[in-house]
């Protein structure tokens, strides 16, 4: 943890956005997090992704639950809005946000541990509804907030720093959440910003539920040899498949000369993602041939990135519930609490 | 790019810009560092060692390290790095006893022509090594222009006869009243080596019709001189100064205090073409001295030998694309009527008094070729430095090249190769005190520059003594100080350590770091993450990176020594280290030149 804060001075011919912020306008509160810790570089793409999609901060809530990874919000997007709750919890906050008003973009940012182990049953259920949010899991392998025990997302037989091998196998995040029918999920690397950036702003302008997987590894608990989850480790085993390439709403495409298969998709509000297939293989739209393929890949060790299955025509919780469009606290209080007479009429349905 | 070598004391020189533009290398952010903490003699040491003149500096040096100054691209205003010198000089304790003594004679006699900044610094780098100094001055004072033409209201003769006395009490044999007429017979007078440090003493006249029909069209440096020996003690109330330089700013503030109501500077070309500094401008304007752009001088007007004024052809430019001005048309005559005018149009350097026929090869200036390394000519053991070398420069300047001359001489007399010169050494040294703890003030201080305080406008005219720069106050210095980045607190790298975590360059609060494929320079400076524009501010490429093969490279513009980048890297791959440049001089002890004799 550093004694100074960030000083405000910065570039004087720093790039602006659409909005007229500087990337600086997207920053947080000074991270506490070890140096070195893949999720401040998490939370920079994410700044980066918010600062090229020209949304204003305070358009944005923050959500998270409890662990490294969950301190983040407090580093990103300091003008933005945002609820830090308990330990795996975050899924029901940000159903609970989302409901109230569906006019904030919402992200989530949580751990393996948070999400894979304590909090599984809400992460699985906020993708069963669909909560129209950006889930980030920055997934290290351990625990690394209560000092790096194995988080269920640990490889079996990876190492721990002082040497035992993990006993379990892991839950593979995006295969469960594919098989539970998320319409969105990506993979991705904290020490690649090039594919990190795109892939969440393709997610952010996806309506549903969007979960990115990202390698994030743990400098102080899980980056050593013999760990599946460090720098060095995902580096040699990355398998890239689709490179999502965002294309925003009235953006020119600039079509790059790169071998494979280009084709895109049109998201819910109007951008478009460029899927640039490295491996031809690959769909990403097929859910089935999307699950084989990460087993297969994920059985000889490599660890599979890029968009891996992506619905286009998802229908989020609003559309799903017809609830109003206006923010919960914008209502006229009359239709808020339409008063006892009404709720008279309801409970009569029961009767 | 090939990665750079950073083994090479150039380039952490060069990342202190201000050490990098300053003639003589003083080591700034050194300096500022030692006032920070009170050490004002030791300051006041680590300037007199480059620059010699630290006191009259502080008050009036030219300054090219403030333009350079790194703070300036960040936050408009640089650093007030002269003004901190002055601090230095002001609360400095006597610092007699730990100057070297005159070492015992070696033998070697070195005759100085001049008692200006060249010739003292000469004087100052070859007495401690046994030489024995003779400086002839014509004046009955040493100091050259420094006494003679900078106006005591800016630099107080206290002040620099304190700093003359420092070199000159030591054991130079300084000869005032005697003003070398030849060359030759200098040269017959046996001295191992000459050096000249004559200044360039002529100032320009401008030949226009009743240009001698009047005894009150004075020649700005000859003006200041007789103003400085007390010789001219008055002048008219309307006065035309001609030029608008430096001379011409000290012409008309003198002018000011010997009765002249009415003054103007009469500038050929707009604004932003002047060749006097922004402050000198500001002082004269704060005096209340009118400047009237675009005047051509035509004609002198005299009426029966009295001088009536001038007149001048106003003019008008375009200003073109590329922001030059365009050829001058001619509006109107017009006539300011004036009782004096005095002419500060520049200097030329003049040597009537070296022969034609010594072997020396005069250039088509009618000035000596001298080389700009070893300061020496055709002829053997002659030496020149300061204005005289390569016409008007600055004190600073005057002063580097006695530093030079001196290493010359030194070897010279040793019998060495003068042209193979001692080179320049870095010294790197880290400052990590603790985890996140740094030897230095690490935190950036947003204050914008202290400005100087004046004497006020109804005193400073009484007397043309009264210094009107009253220093900084401590209040002041302790803020001034907290605006230096510490640009030579080095941010070093090691490749070898870096595992590609991305967290040095997402906390730099400037952008300057980024990690990419090499490429030519031309596409690194596109690929970085903030404009990589200033083409004069250097890229530090690494070896490849261990993980990804892609470089680490560091665009040193903006940097603000924060320190940032080395707390948030997990490996120590970046360090936070102090440069030292290590500057040959003279009297070096393990100075490649000793001599042997005597
Ligand atoms: C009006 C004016 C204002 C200036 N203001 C500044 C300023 O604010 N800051 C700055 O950095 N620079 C300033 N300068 C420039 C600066 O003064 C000179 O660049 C500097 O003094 C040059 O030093 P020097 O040692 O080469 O020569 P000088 O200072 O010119 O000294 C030469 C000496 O040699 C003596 N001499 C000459 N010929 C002979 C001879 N034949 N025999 C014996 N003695 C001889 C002269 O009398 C003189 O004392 C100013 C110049 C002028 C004209
Ligand atoms: C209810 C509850 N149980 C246990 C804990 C202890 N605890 C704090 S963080 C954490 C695990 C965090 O792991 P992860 O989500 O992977 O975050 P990381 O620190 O690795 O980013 C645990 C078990 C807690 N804070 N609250
Ligand atoms: S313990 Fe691990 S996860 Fe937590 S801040 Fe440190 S490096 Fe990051
Ligand atoms: S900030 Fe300080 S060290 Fe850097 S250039 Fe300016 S004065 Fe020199
Ligand atoms: S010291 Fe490091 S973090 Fe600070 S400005 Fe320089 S490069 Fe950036
Ligand atoms: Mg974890």
């Amino acid at each position: 943890m550093s004694y100074i804060t960030k000083p405000a001075i910065t570039h004087p011919d720093l790039p602006r956005n659409a909005v007229g912020l500087t990337l600086r306008d997207y920053e947080g509160s000074m991270s506490t997090l070890c140096a070195g810790c893949g999720h401040d570089s998490v939370s920079a793409a994410i700044m980066q992704a918010y600062f090229e999609l020209a949304i204003e901060p305070h358009r944005v809530a923050k959500v998270s639950g409890i662990g490294c990874s969950s301190k983040t919000p407090t580093y990103f997007l300091g003008g933005a809005h945002g609820f830090n709750s308990v330990h795996g919890r975050m899924p029901s906050i940000a159903t609970g946000a989302n409901a109230a008003n569906r006019q904030l973009q919402y992200i989530g940012v949580s751990g393996d541990g948070d999400s894979l182990s304590i909090g599984l049953g809400q992460f699985a259920h906020a993708i069963r509804r669909n909560v129209n949010m950006l889930y980030m899991l920055e997934n290290n392998g351990v625990y690394g907030l209560t000092k790096g025990q194995f988080s269920a997302s640990a490889d079996k037989g990876s190492k721990a720093k002082k040497g035992d091998a993990n006993a379990y196998s892991p839950i593979d995040p995006a295969l469960l959440a594919i098989s539970l029918g998320c319409t969105f999920v990506g993979r991705s690397f904290s020490g690649d910003k090039e594919h990190l950036v795109p892939l969440i702003k393709s997610a952010i302008s996806h309506s549903g539920f969007a979960l990115l997987d990202i390698i994030s590894p743990c400098v102080t608990f899980n980056d050593h040899e013999g760990s599946t989850k460090s720098y060095a480790h995902t580096r040699e085993h990355m398998r890239e498949t689709v490179y999502a390439d965002f294309v925003g709403q009235h953006e020119e495409i600039v079509t790059r000369v790169e071998p494979g298969e280009y084709r895109q998709v049109t998201m819910h509000d109007g951008s478009r993602v460029g899927l640039r297939r490295v491996d031809d293989t690959y769909d990403p739209t097929d859910r089935i041939s999307a699950i084989s393929y990460i087993e297969k890949y994920r059985a000889g060790g490599a660890v599979v990135t890029g968009l891996l299955y992506v619905e286009e025509s998802s229908e989020d919780m609003h559309s799903t519930l017809g609830s109003a469009e206006q923010a919960m606290s914008d209502l006229p209080y009359e239709k808020l609490n339409p008063g006892a007479e009404a709720l008279k009429r309801i409970q009569a349905r029961w009767r | 790019m090939k990665p750079t070598n950073s083994s090479d004391p150039d380039h952490f020189h060069r990342v202190v810009d201000c050490q990098w533009g300053c003639p003589a290398h003083t080591d700034v952010p050194r300096y500022i560092r030692q006032i920070a903490q009170g050490d004002f003699t030791g300051a006041y040491l680590e300037n007199r060692k480059s620059n010699v003149f630290p006191g009259v500096l502080g008050r009036v040096c030219d300054r090219p390290c403030e333009p350079a100054c790194r703070r300036g691209r960040l936050d408009e205003t640089p650093v007030a790095i002269c003004r901190l010198k002055r601090v230095a000089a002001d609360l400095s304790d006597d610092i007699r006893d730990k100057l070297p003594p005159k070492g015992p004679s070696n033998g070697k006699r070195i005759a100085c022509v001049g008692a200006g900044c060249a010739s003292l610094t000469v004087a100052n780098d070859l007495l401690p090594l046994g030489y024995d100094i003779t400086i002839f001055e014509q004046h009955d004072k040493p100091g050259g222009l420094m006494r003679t033409n900078i106006p005591s209201f800016r630099l107080p003769a206290e002040v620099l006869d304190d700093e003359i006395n420092l070199i000159v009490e030591r054991g130079v044999d300084l000869r005032l009243n005697t003003a070398v007429t030849s060359m030759t017979e200098l040269l017959d007078e046996g001295f191992d080596a000459v050096f000249v440090g004559t200044g360039a003493p002529r100032g320009k006249d401008l030949e226009l019709p009743g240009r001698h029909d009047s005894d009150r069209i004075h020649i700005g440096i000859d003006w200041l001189e007789s103003v400085a020996f007390d010789h001219t003690e008055e002048i008219g109330e309307n006065v035309l100064i001609i030029g608008v330089g430096n001379t011409a700013m000290d012409c008309c503030r003198s002018a000011l205090r010997l009765g002249g109501k009415n003054v103007s500077v009469l500038a050929r070309k707009p604004r932003g073409w002047f060749k006097a500094s922004a402050w000198e401008l500001e002082d004269a304007e704060e005096e209340d001295v009118s400047i009237l752009i675009n005047h051509s001088p035509k004609a002198f007007i005299v009426e029966d030998g009295v001088l009536k004024g001038m007149t001048f052809d106003k003019l008008h430019y375009d200003i073109t694309d590329n922001n030059k001005l365009s050829k001058p048309q001619v509006l109107e005559e017009v006539f300011l009527p004036c009782d004096d005018v005095i002419l500060a149009i520049g200097q030329d350097n003049a040597f009537p008094w070296i022969e034609r026929d010594i072997g020396m090869r005069f250039n088509q200036y009618d000035a000596p070729d001298v080389d700009e390394v070893t300061h020496g000519v055709e002829v053997p053991g002659v030496f020149f430095g300061g204005d005289s070398a390569f016409g008007p420069k600055n004190i600073i300047w005057a002063v580097e090249h006695g530093h030079r001359a001196a290493i010359s001489i030194h070897k010279y007399c040793a019998g060495e190769d003068i042209t193979e010169r001692p080179a320049r050494g870095m010294n790197l040294l880290s400052t990590k005190m603790g985890i996140h703890e740094w030897s230095y003030s690490n935190d950036f201080d947003d204050s914008e520059r202290r400005q100087m305080r004046h004497v006020e406008l109804t005193e400073r005219f009484k007397n043309i003594r009264i210094e009107v720069e009253l220093g900084f106050d401590p209040e002041q210095t302790a803020r001034e100080v907290e605006r230096c980045l510490n640009c030579d607190v080095q941010t070093v790298f090691s490749a070898k350590d870096c595992i590609e975590c991305d967290a040095c360059m997402d906390v730099c609060p400037v952008y300057c770091l980024t990690i990419t494929d090499n490429c030519d320079e031309a596409d690194l400076r596109t690929r970085l993450r903030a404009p990589a524009s200033n083409a004069e501010q250097i890229l530090f490429v690494s070896d490849a990176l261990p993980q990804t093969g892609k470089v680490m490279v560091k665009d040193e513009n903006l940097c603000i020594h924060c320190g940032l980048c080395a707390e948030r890297c997990p490996t120590g791959a970046w360090d936070m280290r102090k440069s030292q440049l290590i500057i040959p001089y003279a009297t070096d002890k393990e100075g490649r030149c000793q001599l042997t004799t005597g």
